[in-house]
Order: C-alpha cells, then structure tokens, then sequence
C-alpha cells in the first residue's frame, strides 16, 4: 500500500478522532442537541442520558465511579481546578504543596500562580531516568502539606512516574495526590483505586476524541475530596464546574475511553511493536544517537532521542513530511531548549537536537519504515553540514572547548 | 514555523560545504556560536595575498535552517570579494535578502561574526593588525 503523506508521529500533541467516536458524537449536534440540564422535556433527558452513559465509560476505564467524574474544557481546566480547588478548599489546613519539575506547564504555572498568593511549593527533581527520587517525596511533605500533584507519564519522554508507590506514601500522609493522566489514561492501566490517586486529569484529544474536553476525576470516598470552584455560575456538575455542558465532545470523550479499555491490550501490543522497529531502525544505522528517559518505565508508543551534533529544527526541516516535535530551543516559544531534558541532567547542546516521536492508533509499520529511511538520510545529510561532527570526528573534546555565542 | 523560500533553497542545496586547511597561512577560519546555544558556523575563506581577493570560501554549521541559509548565502557573497569588500557586509543585508523573521536574526549575526572572524584570523596569520571594531558585528 502506498504510503500517504505527510506522517503524523506526533501522538503526544493531539491524535485525530476515531471515526467511531466521531460517529457518536454526530446525531447530539443536530436532533438531539438538547440541553442536558433541561429537567422537563425529552431533548434535555435525552442529552442527559449520553452524558451519564459517557461518565460511566469514563469512569470504567480508571476503576471509578461516575459520580466522581466532572467534566472540564480540558486536562489544563482539569489541573487548574484540582489544584488551585485543593489550595482554596484546604487553605486552613496548610499552605504547603509538593509537585515536580518535569510537570506540564498546565500544573507547574498554576503552582507557580498559588506561590504568588502565599502558597509554598516544593518542585522535586528528577533523576537522570526521568523519576522522582521516592525518598525525596518522603522528605518534602510537612504537617502543612495539603496536596500532592505528580503526572502519570511525561508528554516529551513518555516517563511513568512510580505512582502506585506516590500513592501510598500520600495515604500513609493524609496528603491528598493529583495526578496528571492525560498521557497515560487510556494508553496503560490507570487504576485510582490501586494507585491511590485522589484527583485525576484527563482529555479527550489525546485519545482519540475531540479537543475541547476532559475530565476530572474527583475522589467520593476514602477520603472525600472537595473542590473550591473556579468558575463560578449555575452550579453544574455538583458545584464544582459550571458551565453548559459540552455534550458532544462529552460523548466523544466517553466513547473514546470504551475504545481504549476495549482495545488497550492489543494496541499496547501494536503500539510497542512499532516503536521498538522505529528505535532500532534508527539506532542501528546512526552512531551518537542518545534515547533520553528511562526505557523501563516508558509509554509504549514514545521515544525521545538526541541525534548529537544535528540541531532539531533543522532535523525538523529535512523530514518536512513528517510530523514530529523537537526539544531545541528554535520551535518552541520561549527559545529556550526542553525544560524536561535539561531536569534529565541532559546537556544543552543535546537537548537541541532531541526528536520525540509519538505512535499512534492509525500508524503503521510501512510509516515507520519509510520515517526511519527519511531520519537516518536526514540526520547524515545534516551531519555532512555540521563543524561539531567534523571536530568530534577529529577527536577533539566540544566540552571542553571556549565558545563566544551570539550577543555576547 | 514558515521559512522564506529563500531558505529553503538555501537549505536544500547549500553553497561550498565543505573545510579549507586551517593550517595554510592563506586560509582564514572563524567558529562562532556555541552548541549550547543551538548554533555553531564555520566559515573559512582562502585569500589571495597580493590581490586580497576571497578566492575560495567555505562553510559548516550546526543550527536551524536559517543558520544554514546564512552561512551558506555568506560564502556566495564573499567570494571574489576584497577583504575590504567582505568586511562590510552587514548582518542586516542577509536578512533582507533571506527576508528572516525577527526572531532569526541572531543566525545573521553569527553570519557576520563568522566572516569577521575568519577574516581577522588572515590578518593575523598575514602579520597585520586587526581593528577591534573588525571582529564583531555591530548588532551586538
């Protein structure tokens, strides 16, 4: 089968809908498109009805109950209400909140927000795997620790944080754990019971639904967590959201989750297949090529590597027929290089020239084919251009030498 | 990010890759940037004596596209320049010409730094003194 261009290998950004949650979705656009807190006429019931059948399927994909499941805009609204809702609702209590640095911008801006108001955040770091030292999490919670607030796995490294172990510890603390899943619900096992997890985050679009909506899981019972809101109004969603609800994207969102409960055995499967033929593909036709993140404790569908001595963006600009993201200082907005790959212990100048490939649902192995084919040509084109290469070649020691940057 | 075809052109084919022997007192070469920065030029140019005509100029470089694209429209420009000539092109001028977006005009600058330097290195392996205000581009 002929392959068709461009390739999408950007799963962590965005993955496009499934037809079948797009189908889901359609008939709640158009005849019934009722309102869902409509209490008296079947257009209301009628939406009501899928958006508890969505809660449910949303709630069986993480071992919930759909009581405990608030629907948000998205995993961001999901992770500013957990924990700006904590800090409001527990401000009594303390003041003390323990986070870590390889956290989305989504959860460390909103700590960085409740410091400005007298909250006292702890970022933890991470060791050179990508992991939070579980001693370090020990020794940061104090009597006026009141959350804890550690992702799933990381969206540039696809790292899977010890959360099981976090969850216990949280227990044994009477301190309450949110945890970032967007990268990870839907794609391994997220199991809130078994993980201890308090509060949840998830979206859609990250599997295979629409944009525009997530949920928050929000522990009932053992123990009860209340939630100060954010956006104030007609105190939908037990108080805690309100706001219309997005009853299509809520479908899809459900429907995505069936999917993925239904199919995650198998598309782990797939998924690990595909990437471990992308990995060795590269790695065995390129020298000095580094994987950044512990291979152990990886999602299944992410590999993140350094090509040394080649500068992502343009890496980027030679595959222009893949879609794929890079750690280096020149795609991103600040014109800083990866955050996460500098907590890693990652150099600087590796960090510019780190690729994140992201397998999805509708890849298949002639894709990874021919993107292999595509890196390894690119990579030795550029590295042909590039003086580091040619000095590394030579034997002399980049590290060690004096260099006079731009604007100095 | 929408590069200027320009670039692009530039980046798919760049003009005279490749080193020059950084050892023949003809040869001047200039490194600029730093990998941690995301860029490193190379530029090395082979210069006539008695003429003072950039004969021969090369480049390298570790960085995005428009990094590329400078260094490579920088070895086309200088060659068959004086040194005189070389010396007064302005990062300024490869930015129009490559029409780079602000936040890629630092890729100029090393340009101009690059020839800068590889042209003070000739000075100094020809014995004549170098004008500080030769070796860095005015943009700093």
């Amino acid at each position: 089968m002929a392959i068709k261009l461009p390739i999408y290998l950007d799963n962590h950004a965005t993955t496009p809908a499934d037809p079948r949650v797009v189908d889901a979705m359609l008939p709640y656009f158009t005849e019934k498109f009722g309102n869902s807190a409509s209490r008296n006429h079947a257009f209301g019931w009628a939406a009501e009805e899928a958006v508890e059948i969505a809660r449910a399927q949303i709630a069986k994909l993480i071992n919930a109950s759909p009581k405990e499941i608030i629907f948000t805009s998205g995993a961001t609204e999901s992770n500013n209400l957990a924990i700006k809702g904590v800090a409001e609702m527990y401000r009594e209590k303390g003041n003390h909140i323990i986070t870590q640095v390889t956290e989305h911008k989504a959860v460390l801006d909103t700590c960085k927000r409740l410091e400005k108001y007298g909250y006292e955040v702890t970022y933890l770091p991470v060791q050179k795997d990508g992991r939070i030292n579980l001693d370090d999490l020990r020794k940061a919670i104090t009597p006026k620790t009141i959350l804890i607030s550690i992702m799933y796995a990381n969206n540039e490294i696809g790292v899977v944080q010890p959360i099981e172990e976090i969850g216990k510890i949280a227990k044994e603390k009477g301190v309450f754990f949110h945890v970032d899943g967007v990268q990870a619900a839907g794609k391994i096992p997220v199991d809130v019971q078994r993980d201890g997890i308090d509060l949840l985050s998830i979206s859609a679009h990250k599997i295979y639904g629409p944009k525009g909506v997530g949920a928050l899981y929000v522990r009932r019972k053992n123990p009860r967590v209340q939630l100060s809101a954010i956006i104030d109004g007609g105190g939908h969603e037990r108080g805690m959201r309100s706001g219309t609800l997005n009853v299509t994207g809520i479908i899809g969102l459900g429907k995505a989750c069936e999917l993925c409960q239904q199919e995650m055995a198998e598309e782990t499967a797939k998924l690990s297949r595909l990437r471990d033929r992308l990995k060795e593909g590269i790695m065995s036709k390129l020298d000095e090529c580094y994987i950044n993140g512990s291979m152990e404790h990886r999602l299944p569908h992410n590999i993140n590597i350094s090509f040394a001595f080649v500068e992502g963006e343009s890496l980027l600009m030679g595959i222009n027929d893949i879609a794929v993201s890079s750690g280096s200082a020149c795609t991103s907005a600040t014109l800083e290089p990866s955050y996460v790959l500098k907590a890693l212990g990652v150099g600087e100048d590796l960090a510019h020239t780190s690729i994140r490939f992201g397998i999805g649902r509708f890849n298949t192995e002639e894709e990874v084919d021919y993107v292999v084919g595509r890196v390894v040509e690119t990579v030795n084109r550029l590295r042909e251009l590039s003086p580091l290469y040619e000095m590394a070649k030579e034997g002399v020691d980049i590290s060690k030498m004096k260099w006079t940057a731009a604007g100095e | 990010m929408a590069y200027s075809e320009k670039v692009i052109e530039h980046y798919n084919n760049p003009r005279n890759v490749g080193s020059l022997d950084k050892k023949d007192p003809n040869v001047g070469t200039g490194l600029v940037g730093a990998p941690e920065c995301g860029d490193v030029m190379k530029l090395q140019m082979k210069v006539n004596p008695a003429t003072r005509v950039i004969e021969e100029a090369k480049f390298k470089t570790f960085g995005c596209g428009s990094a590329i694209a400078s260094s490579s429209l920088a070895t086309e420009w200088v060659k068959g320049k004086t040194v005189e000539e070389a010396l007064a092109i302005k990062n300024t001028d490869i930015v129009r010409e490559l029409a780079l977006p602000p936040v890629k005009i630092h890729c100029s600058v090393l340009a101009e730094d690059a020839i800068k330097a590889a042209l003070s290195d000739w000075k100094t392996k020809q014995g004549e003194e170098v004008n500080a205000a030769e070796t860095k581009s005015a943009a700093h």
